[in-house]
């Protein structure tokens, strides 16, 4: 099977935060840089047909594992999103107030303005998104990874003080609970403190996981406030066509991305994506010099958070000097450098490549693709008046998006956008059920027919 | 009209469909997904058959009420069937996926058997079905408000958990007994699933003691399930 790196491209969206919108299954060994040995300079293995049906049912058996693995988070970043916004009203008031990207206001006289004026603010939104990425293709292929890890590092910021701030906030509102501004000091700094610890550089895997989706709610809820109506569903249709455009087109930008990270063998920004497994923890070096010799082939349950590109200093490749004396005690001195290490490594190996475990493998999803799911989600359970049979429609709906993408990923075996499919889905759903399928239950409701 | 309301009639009509979800479903995957998709065939059969209902609707005159009752028992009808023939595109599409899993791995048998398919596929349709029926209902049961106060019936709300608990069972029976009938090819069996639909369908609408209405499909539904076992 060919080499699969996996990455997860990011998006630019508002406030300097992103959305990436890619899955991709990520085989664990692309990830494991087998004592030294960059992936691709091991030889191809070659497959009889046993051994490639083998691998294509356990493509398969393990497709449906993987995609219980997304729907659990999807499901509970879109509960999470459903309930605030059916406790705190913050969330749905229209309080006048648009986000600077979408500078048309949609309370004109005629439907024709209006029209025009939310097709203006989608297109506006989504240039601004379009150039974004561009701007961070550039700056990836130009190898400016400290600018973008900046920039995540500030976007990440504001989302986990500033805007849980408010919705903290708010929801002591809805349910009248008096705090004084040290103890929320004191929550909303450890909050945030943890949370940029798990997500930038280690934490559990589960805590890193919370994390992420309560940020993509987070961003949901703010898009679904300040957007207004018919803005967010244009925008929500313009999004999954640049999303198909921009992953499948050769010239598309994300493309690009993902096919400059597989030449570098770099996975892409680990802060923006959700990963259902562990990612393992090693070199991503810059530089030929400062290669990562772990000796350790099992990385520790905590080092869980893939890191962005670091450079390692001193770099003793794992041969700690008590262990270097030990050895030297023993067979005499000799001398480990890169070069002899590598000589050694080039040598065939004896042993049997490692087994790879099922859950090596994981699937990751980006997170902007959470975040459009449950802003779908949360503007139907907001402006539905089918009322919960929409969300409920549009939440089965997303599902069967995902799971449809997911097994066009096993059968592709490369990076798809996740959310042509599932918008799709959830904007037919949204709409047919709240003018056509409401009226018949509600008809169906008075009458206690059931079907 | 209270909280105790609300998680009466909400144990009644989803709890053993929850149960059997936490028992049997949440631990493979792969049933989760064919629940997940029965749902949502179940969801497209009501799409398209509300579809026509409301064509029917807006074509017709709006003030003749005979009319529009009529035209909903037609639209009651015309889902019961279109959910049979999603059920059967279910059948078909479950088969291939069952047939593709077969040809790769190295036994015969697949990872899961049609008789397992036909159970969550029943389920899938019969909790999406009482979820459509019951969600708004319970909904409104936590806010303020007295049933029945302009002469309709008190039990309101708890005949509807029980109807919804009812359908969401039988859907399962069905199911199971759908798919059966399809592998074997007894076509009388696929003819008496579609019959009891429409049969539960039309009861509903022609009577008021509901629990009486209960009573027979739990009991259609237990004795058919003792046919098969």
């Amino acid at each position: 099977m060919a080499d699969h790196v996996e990455h997860a491209v990011n998006n630019v969206s508002v406030d300097g935060t992103e959305g990436s919108r890619h899955t991709e299954t990520s085989p664990g060994r692309t990830e494991v840089e087998l004592n030294g040995q960059p992936p691709t300079a091991r030889p191809p293995l070659v497959l009889t047909d046993t051994e490639e049906d083998e691998d294509e049912e356990l493509t398969l058996k393990y497709g449906a594992k993987h995609v219980i693995m997304l729907f659990i988070p999807v499901t509970l970043c879109m509960v999470v999103v459903v309930a605030t916004i059916k406790s705190v009203s913050f969330y749905t008031q229209k309080d006048g107030q648009q986000l600077i990207y979408t500078p048309f206001r949609e309370d004109t006289e005629t439907v024709g303005q209006r029209a025009l004026n939310s097709m203006l603010n989608a297109a506006i939104m989504i240039s601004v998104i379009v150039v974004m990425t561009l701007v961070l293709v550039v700056l990836y292929k130009y190898r400016c990874y400290k600018v973008i890890q900046g920039w995540l590092f500030f976007s990440n910021l504001l989302l986990l003080f500033f805007f849980s701030f408010i919705y903290l906030g708010e929801v002591f509102k809805t349910y009248n609970v008096a705090m004084d501004y040290l103890t929320l000091a004191l929550i909303i700094w450890n909050f945030g403190v943890v949370g940029m610890i798990c997500i930038h550089w280690k934490g559990p895997l589960r805590l890193q996981q919370a994390y992420l989706i309560m940020i993509s709610a987070l961003m949901a809820l703010v898009f679904i406030k300040y957007l207004p109506e018919w803005t967010a569903w244009l925008i929500l249709a313009a999004i999954s066509v640049y999303d198909l455009l921009a992953v499948l087109c050769p010239k598309g930008p994300l493309r690009i991305l993902v096919e400059t990270a597989q030449e570098r063998n770099e996975p892409i920004f680990p802060a923006l994506i959700y990963s259902s497994t562990m990612v393992w923890l090693f070199n991503m070096a810059d530089s030929a010099e400062t290669r990562n010799n772990s000796s350790h082939p099992v990385p520790e349950q905590e080092n869980q958070v893939a890191v962005a590109p670091m450079a390692q200093p001193d770099d003793d490749g794992g041969f700690t000097p008590a262990w270097v004396d030990q050895q030297q005690h023993q067979l005499g001195p000799m001398q480990s450098t890169e070069d002899s290490r590598r000589e050694i490594q080039e040598l065939p190996s004896a042993r049997p490549p490692p087994e790879e475990d099922e859950e090596e493998r994981g699937v990751k999803l980006g997170l902007g693709d959470f975040i459009f799911y449950s802003m779908l989600v949360g503007k139907a359970s907001a402006t539905a008046s089918g009322d919960w049979n929409t969300t409920l429609a549009c939440f089965v709906a997303i599902l069967i998006g995902l799971c449809l993408t997911l097994l066009l990923l096993a059968i592709f075996k490369k990076a798809l956008p996740a959310l042509p499919i599932s918008i799709t889905f959830g904007l037919v759903f949204y709409f047919a059920t709240d003018n056509l399928v409401r009226p018949f239950m509600d008809q169906l409701a008075v009458h206690q027919f059931y079907i | 009209m209270t909280v105790a309301v609300f998680f009466g009639c909400a144990f009644i009509a989803f709890g053993p469909a929850f149960s059997l979800f936490v028992f049997t479903i949440a631990r493979d995957p792969l049933r989760v997904i064919i629940l997940i998709a029965g749902a949502f065939f179940w969801l497209l059969s009501l799409l398209l058959s509300s579809l026509v209902w409301f064509i029917s609707i807006k074509a017709s005159n709006s003030q003749d009420l005979r009319l529009q009752r009529d035209l909903l028992i037609f639209g009651v009808f015309f889902s019961v069937l279109l959910q049979e023939v999603f059920r059967f595109a279910y059948y078909r599409l479950l088969r291939k996926a069952t047939e593709g899993l077969a040809a790769i791995s190295d036994e015969d048998t697949s990872a899961i058997s049609v008789r397992q398919m036909a159970y969550v596929a029943g389920l899938g349709f019969g909790i999406m079905s009482g979820a459509f029926s019951m969600i708004n209902v319970l909904s409104d049961s936590l806010g303020p408000g007295t049933v029945g106060i302009f002469g309709d019936s008190q039990y309101y709300f708890i005949t509807a958990a029980l109807m919804t608990l009812a359908l969401t069972l039988l859907h399962t029976f069905w199911g199971v007994l759908f798919f059966e009938g399809c592998e074997k090819s007894r076509w009388w069996v696929i003819a008496a699933v579609v019959s009891l639909h429409l049969l539960v369908a039309g009861l509903v609408s022609f009577t008021w003691t509901h629990t009486f209405t209960v009573h027979i499909h739990y009991f259609t539904s237990t004795s058919s399930q003792l046919r098969f076992r």
